[in-house]
């Protein structure tokens, strides 16, 4: 069992996020997290790792991985649409600031959650691993979802034989 | 570099200092009659005790003093330079080290045992007891004990533009004059003939007997001011006042010291030894000092710069545009100048590497009790300065191997009809894109019995199989394998060759051991001079682009169809009767693509190993900036990095290494099938 993510709420209970899709789901990351939103790059599959982080890009000189986050929550992997975007963003992994681009169906706005309004993740009646969800957030028109980026990142060196079975069916 | 610390740049100054005063040690343990490495030792010791006390360590020049004065003994000729002199000099310069590093706090009583059996070393060498070798303060640094009574043999030549410069020799005569009775003779053997002499210059030198209580830096105070151009020699005269001895050598024997207070390093006048310093001087003046992450970054944008060079020549290749052209040919090759310009930049002589391992083997040798030389070639040869950092842990394993269970005793090697003096080669030369470090010693050679019985307790082989002799002397890399009955001190502990091993692997190297039993063993390094641009052949496999490193490429072949179809069941290859396992990338990367008509096979090689890789298309050379993936793909083991094309994509860069290893395990299950 991985240790969740705390959530750094400000001292008024409020974070700023940056809002967008994946499939029909609403998912949110901290904006400060954030450092350019681009459109979709020729990417450049690397054989053998996980579907998960399946490609690089080379974004202004730099190889950065791209992550597909649909896999983390068992959505089926979907042709780019008009409204794909890569949001880059950067985070400590094994202790290195890493940039690592996260594909998007569509990307909405930032905007801000309270945590009045978040809950954790019950821990049954989820269709999604516990571990990579940190909250859950009501919104007007719907649930926001807060991902653990880092125990879904963590979860590569942990779980690469079983996610690495299926990668003969995407490419 | 003009904001730096001045303590931190004295610091760097005296790690120099004192690796120059430890080389030329260790020299003068080989030949102790050198007068040329005395000479050197004791500049060195004199400038760092003259910079010591400028920039405040005081008891750095406290200590330097004392060793510098019990060493000027031996610069005299007092007292003959011996190998315990040696040994405890170099004992001292260590704790001098101690003393820059600012941990010699509170070391006064190492300090004072070391002097004293500095002292002790020089009586025992049969000088008179060194007066002040024992701790008196730096005052005492003129009370040398030759400077009482006597006096001094003072011979001089000024530079020829001397008087036109300003210089008055009567005027430095009468100042020595004020110091003491004073004889004084004119040489005027260097007197041309009537018409070639010219007025203005200054062709007489001078022999002074003087007689006075007065210290040498007394006299070299009155020449101070043209101390770097002139000939200058000073010696004590014996007590019992002797007529002059014969003329002084119209060529001066030995250069002074500055005196104490100059700070820096002073030109010394022509003479051997005077010479090697000022070349040094000279390199010095000449050469900047440049943090190396300046350096990294300027090789950052070099690599850029050869990104987007190559885009802009595809893209003017591809219009019909001559200009374009023409721009496009002379960015190309000015990238590719400045491209090599900043490797050479980067690249830092071996010397500086192997210059470390002397001591080591110096010590080695006091430690185990085996008389050791070491021998070093190609010093010159140079390599990328972080293959060189990277680089020295793994000698110093190799190079203690070497001595401690490579070599034998004395007496095992007299026995054997060898050299009491067991030998170790560290050569380093260039060959291609690699430079080419071995380690060579003459001792008993690899006990293949014993690595064969360690192999089978360990289980990587079974008892009675056959191995090859390469492989089993391959087995000395495998994690915790220690071949020495016995653990000592130095080596044996069963680290260190597996380390040895990844760490070249890492440096993109090849490790390859040979061994004749009784004849010793020898192992070859193989590095790449560089790490951050290598020349690689472009691939296509499926839909994917990817960068083999060139220098691992053997050669390349067809793949005729049937040839295909044959080899299906057992992927091997029969190349000039070697059989050739190959991969099929296509399989191996899951591309799901129908291979191409014509594929070809692109025979790569670490060592002796060899691989087919079979590729749908060969692209041709590349330039290959090589760029780290994340660690989210750090353990995707079949690629070493990424590059980025000139068309702004990205090409895997494939791990040789790696593949070679999967092809050698596939050779092996079929050889256990079949």
């Amino acid at each position: 069992m991985h240790e969740s993510t705390p959530t750094h709420w400000d001292a008024d209970g409020n974070l700023e996020v940056l809002t967008f899709n994946l499939d029909e789901e609403t998912f949110a990351m901290e904006a400060v997290l954030v450092q350019e939103i681009v459109d979709l790059l020729p990417e450049t599959i690397v054989p053998g790792a996980s579907p998960l982080v399946g490609s690089v890009v080379n974004f202004r000189g730099k190889i950065i991985p791209i992550a597909d986050l649909r896999l983390a929550f068992g959505m089926p992997q979907a042709e780019p649409t008009v409204d794909s975007r890569i949001v880059v963003i950067e985070m400590d992994i094994h202790g290195e600031p890493t940039a690592i681009g996260i594909r998007t169906d569509k990307v909405h706005e930032v905007a801000t959650l309270t945590r009045d309004h978040a809950e954790e993740p019950p821990a049954v009646g989820m269709r999604w691993k516990r571990d990579f969800v940190r909250e859950l957030v009501r919104a007007q028109d719907g649930i926001i979802v807060l991902p653990d980026l880092p125990s879904i990142f963590r979860s590569l060196s942990a779980a690469d034989d079983h996610a690495g079975a299926p990668a003969s069916t995407i490419h | 570099m003009s904001e730096q610390d001045p303590i931190a740049a004295f610091r760097v100054e005296a790690g120099e200092l004192l690796d120059q005063v430890e080389q030329g040690l260790l020299d003068l343990g080989h030949r102790l009659d050198d007068r040329n490495l005395v000479d050197e030792v004791f500049r060195g010791l004199h400038t760092l005790k003259g910079s010591g006390a400028m920039f405040g360590f005081d008891a750095l020049a406290a200590f330097t003093h004392h060793c510098e004065t019990a060493f000027d003994r031996v610069r005299k000729g007092l007292v003959p330079a011996t190998q315990e002199l040696v040994a405890v000099i170099l004992s001292a310069k260590d704790h001098m080290r101690a003393l820059v590093d600012g941990d010699g706090a509170g070391q006064e009583a190492e300090g004072a045992a070391i002097l004293a059996r500095l002292q002790a070393a020089i009586e025992a060498a049969g000088g008179a007891p060194a007066g002040d070798a024992a701790p008196t303060g730096v005052a005492a640094a003129a009370a040398t004990p030759e400077a009482t009574g006597a006096g001094w043999q003072i011979s001089f030549r000024l530079p020829a533009d001397a008087m036109a410069n300003g210089t008055n020799p009567l005027m430095l005569l009468d100042e020595l004059r004020e110091l003491g009775e004073c004889h004084i003779v004119a040489r005027t053997d260097a007197v041309p003939a009537f018409p070639d002499l010219i007025p203005t210059e200054c062709h007489i030198g001078w022999d002074v007997t003087l007689r006075t209580s007065e210290p040498k830096s007394a006299i070299e105070d009155v020449f101070i001011f043209v101390m770097d151009d002139m000939v200058l020699t000073i010696e004590a005269l014996a007590a019992d006042p002797a007529p002059v001895a014969e003329a002084a050598p119209a060529v001066p024997m030995a250069a002074i010291a500055p005196p104490p207070g100059a700070v820096a390093p002073v030109a010394q006048p022509a003479n051997d030894a005077g010479a090697a310093g000022r070349a040094a001087t000279k390199a010095a003046g000449e050469s900047v000092r440049v943090p190396a992450e300046r350096l990294d970054e300027l090789m950052d944008r070099v690599g850029e710069l050869v990104i987007a060079q190559s885009r802009l020549s595809q893209v003017a290749g591809a219009g019909t545009d001559l200009i374009l052209r023409s721009v496009s040919e002379e960015i190309a090759r000015l990238a590719g100048e400045l491209r090599d310009t900043m490797m050479v930049l980067r690249m830092v002589p071996v010397a500086s590497l192997f210059g470390r391992f002397r001591r080591l083997v110096h010590d080695l040798s006091r430690e185990t009790g085996k008389s050791i030389e070491l021998a070093t070639e190609g010093e010159s040869t140079e390599v990328d300065k972080t293959v060189i950092e990277r680089l020295a842990d793994p000698l110093v394993h190799l190079i203690r191997n070497a001595c401690d269970h490579g070599l034998e005793t004395p007496e095992v090697r007299v026995a054997a009809g060898k050299a009491a003096v067991g030998r170790v080669l560290l050569s380093a030369h260039q060959a291609g894109g690699e430079v080419v470090i071995t380690i060579r010693d003459d001792g008993r050679g690899i006990d293949r019995d014993r690595v064969r019985a360690k192999a089978e307790a360990q289980g990587l082989i079974q008892p009675g199989q056959v191995v090859p002799d390469q492989d089993l002397l391959q087995m000395i890399f495998h994690p915790g394998f220690s071949t020495a009955a016995q653990v000592t001190n130095l080596s044996g502990r069963g680290v260190g060759m597996d380390v040895v091993k990844r760490t070249i692997e890492s440096l993109r190297g090849a490790i390859d051991v040979t061994s004749s039993p009784g004849q010793g063993s020898t192992v070859v390094l193989r590095i790449p001079l560089t790490l951050a641009i290598i020349d690689g052949l472009l691939i296509r496999v499926g839909s994917g682009r990817y960068v083999i490193p060139l220098a691992a490429v053997e050669e390349c072949l067809e793949l005729s169809l049937e040839e295909d179809l044959r080899s299906r069941g057992r992927s091997f290859i029969t190349l000039r009767d070697r059989l050739v396992p190959f991969l099929r990338l296509r399989e191996m990367f899951t591309t799901g693509s129908k291979p191409d008509t014509y594929q070809k096979i692109v025979v790569v090689a670490t060592g002796a190993e060899r691989v087919g890789l079979v590729v749908d298309q060969i692209i041709g050379s590349h330039q290959t900036v090589i760029k780290s993936m994340s660690s989210l793909h750090r353990d995707v083991a079949t690629f070493a990095g990424a590059t980025i094309l000139g068309d702004g994509g990205v090409a895997l860069i494939l791990d040789v290494a790696q593949l070679v290893a999967i092809g050698q395990q596939q050779e092996e299950r079929l050889r256990a099938a079949g």
